[in-house]
């Protein structure tokens, strides 16, 4: 296993930290933005028999956010092995 | 067969499960005792965290929350909020701790800040936060013991402390790990499994989620619409858009539970069983899968349930339920006192209606939705047997995950780790395990003895952990600049403004007489209410920790090798190699 240098760690946390930050934005749109904040303009489009805002909140935020994890887990994957600090 | 004797029947066996599986999962060494040897699959974990996470009160509670008391929409501050933690603990917390490899939270709090100080300040946090949920969970097996069973209270909370001393007490974690997978398994049945029932009889579709989008059987009205309308018509307010006191609050109350969700020390210990950190961001993942299966199914059970009660009692406006043809189930929750019945006018019929004045549903327990529902939907016993197992499962699993908290930071972190460090591997074990007992015997006195405050207790876990817990390991990982005395004065003072209050509102312990500054209107600070002030403890804590590391000393070199050395993968050697 090679040792990160320097510049290679702190390259490797920032971009770990960008794709963390665009993730929790997403994160923060569907639960707070469109689940509470924006809950009432979402409504006034219906999908269904749902509410678009209601379903964010109750249902549609939950689904987002497990794709969010799983895309983090790819993405980071790929990152650790370009810096060749993956774990096998 | 009757039901008594059915329900005897699964919870039994569902209880020799656990058993076999305690006797076959024993720990040898406190590796095995604190983290499971350290090999658990990631999607194993999984199960395991979600059992762990999810309590008596989402199992039992939550979906008669968002149906009942929060009317609707009001109650997705729990869906999102018990969810939403997840994405913060996969990307923010678990990775690292997990890298950074050894057992319990203080621990990390205690390196990281390079203080004793910190380490028991971070244990009296742990302790804090994680007895006031055991509480709760004590008190959710009496319970369920008492209604199903028809044991009373204390023979039900004696029976569930047997079973938890048994496996977690031999096994530590490792025992627990393999419980709480089959007590998953359980528990995911029992919950979804009426639910497909009530979504088939009232829209015709099997899966829950759909139907809660769907169009009710026999006509062309969806069931949400049917259910404002309802609503309307009895003086409710519209169940899809009534908030929760405001906006702010319901923003500030989501964003505690997310918080709190990523703070709670029994959930953050469940990542440090798997083999890498990538296992540790995909176990995160796989946790919330299960999780959700049961989250997005109980907005549904809420609305159905509460759709198909409106309609028992009012089939069409005016042709009320006439009292004394009500239904058996009526009768049956009405002798538990979950559910009261009172015909103020005299007409011998049952209005349910939003007016307290001519309501005379005078009693509806949100616990009612889950408990009934397979009574309410006339499935057959062995789905109500189940049911009681799912709720015992929920709580068992949940206690046993928290006991566990409580016992290592209790053995590892006051006794090897500050106070007792010459201590002996053996000796260490034989502590744990006495910390276990010792849990599990406090415990289940607190829930014989409630000092009044079961009910708010799991609120308060989350305030706590949100306030004092989060922020510290968050900027630990995130900040090499952040000091000891930054960090600790950041946990207290977080502690403290969160429980004051909190006991502001509720009187200290939750003792209604000790209230104190009474001139205050209630959720004073910008409408919010006390359970949802753990985010205002996070911020507080984050500047007071900020505000006094620019005041004092940087933290020394090693300590900032070991942020820099926790935030990449490799390098890894497993848990506990620094032993």
């Amino acid at each position: 296993m090679q040792k990160l240098s320097e510049a290679q760690a702190k390259e490797y946390w920032r971009r770990n930290r960008s794709l963390m930050i665009r993730l929790m934005a997403i994160w923060f749109i569907v639960s707070f933005g469109f689940g509470i904040l924006g809950v009432d303009l979402l409504n006034t489009v219906q999908v269904g028999g749902y509410k678009l805002g209601f379903w964010f909140a109750q249902q549609g935020s939950i689904f987002v956010f497990i794709g969010l994890i799983f895309y983090y887990v790819v993405a980071m994957a790929r990152l650790d092995r370009e810096f060749g600090v993956e774990e096998d | 067969m009757d039901l008594a004797t059915t329900t005897y029947i699964v919870v039994g066996f569902t209880f020799l499960i656990y058993i076999g599986i305690a006797i076959a999962a024993r720990a040898g060494d406190t590796r095995e005792f604190y983290v499971a040897g350290g090999g658990v699959h990631p999607i194993a974990n999984g199960m395991a965290t979600a059992a762990d996470w999810m309590s008596a009160a989402s199992f039992i509670s939550m979906a008669g929350l968002i149906g009942i008391s929060y009317n609707g929409y009001g109650g997705s501050v729990f869906l999102m909020g018990w969810t939403g933690g997840y994405v913060i603990l996969a990307m923010l917390l678990a990775p690292y701790l997990r890298k950074y490899g050894k057992f319990t939270v203080p621990e990390f709090i205690g390196d990281r800040y390079y203080s004793d100080t910190a380490r028991v300040v971070a244990v009296i946090c742990l302790i804090l936060c994680s007895v006031t949920y055991v509480i709760g969970q004590m008190k959710g097996i009496g319970v369920a013991f008492s209604r199903f069973l028809e044991t009373d209270y204390e023979t039900g909370l004696y029976t569930g402390m047997v079973i938890v001393f048994f496996y977690a007490v031999l096994g530590g974690m490792k025992g627990i790990t393999y419980t709480q997978i089959a007590q998953y398994v359980v528990l995911i049945l029992a919950y979804t499994i009426p639910a497909i029932f009530i979504s088939l009889q009232l829209t015709g579709n099997p899966i829950p989620q759909l139907g809660l989008g769907s169009t009710l059987v026999g006509s062309d009205t969806f069931l949400l619409d049917k259910l404002d309308q309802v609503l309307a018509e009895t003086g409710f307010k519209e169940y899809t858009t009534s908030v929760r006191l405001s906006q702010v609050n319901m923003f500030a109350y989501t964003a505690s539970l997310m918080i709190g969700t990523a703070g709670l020390p029994h959930v953050i210990i469940r990542f440090f069983t798997v083999p890498k950190v990538r296992d540790a961001r995909k176990s995160a993942g796989w946790a919330l899968i299960f999780i959700a299966i049961l989250y997005t199914t109980a907005p549904a059970v809420a609305a159905m349930a509460r759709l198909n009660i409106m309609q028992t009692i009012e089939p069409a406006p005016g042709q009320n339920l006439v009292i004394d043809q009500r239904p058996q189930w009526f009768k049956t929750w009405e002798q538990t006192g979950l559910l009261a019945i009172e015909d103020k006018n005299g007409d011998g019929r049952l209005q349910y209606v939003a007016d307290p004045e001519r309501n005379e549903l005078v009693k509806l327990d949100n616990d009612i939705l889950v408990l009934a529902n397979p009574e309410i939907a006339r499935l057959p016993n062995w789905i109500i047997a189940l049911v009681a197992a799912g709720g015992l499962a929920a709580a068992l699993s949940t206690a046993a995950g928290l006991l566990l908290a409580i016992s290592s930071a209790i053995s590892h972190d006051l006794l090897k780790s500050t106070f007792y460090p010459t201590i002996s591997e053996q000796m260490e074990l034989n502590a744990s395990r006495g910390a276990m007992a010792l849990a599990v015997f406090g415990a289940g006195y607190l829930g014989l003895n409630p000092p009044g405050f079961a009910a708010g207790t799991v609120a308060l876990a989350f305030g706590l952990a949100a306030a004092s817990i989060f922020p510290a390991l968050m900027m630990g990982i995130f900040s090499s600049r952040v000091t000891r005395e930054g960090a600790v004065a950041g946990m207290v003072v977080g502690l403290g403004v969160t429980l004051f209050y909190v006991f502001q509102h509720k009187g200290i312990m939750f003792v209604a007489d000790w209230r104190f500054l009474p001139g205050m209107s209630p959720n004073w600070f910008f409408g919010i209410e006390p359970n949802a002030f753990g985010c205002i403890g996070a911020a507080i804590n984050f500047a007071v920790a900020i505000g006094v590391t620019a005041m004092t000393r940087e933290p020394p070199e090693r300590v900032r090798n070991l942020v820099q050395e926790i935030r990449i993968p490799a390098g890894m050697t497993g848990a506990a190699s620094h032993h």
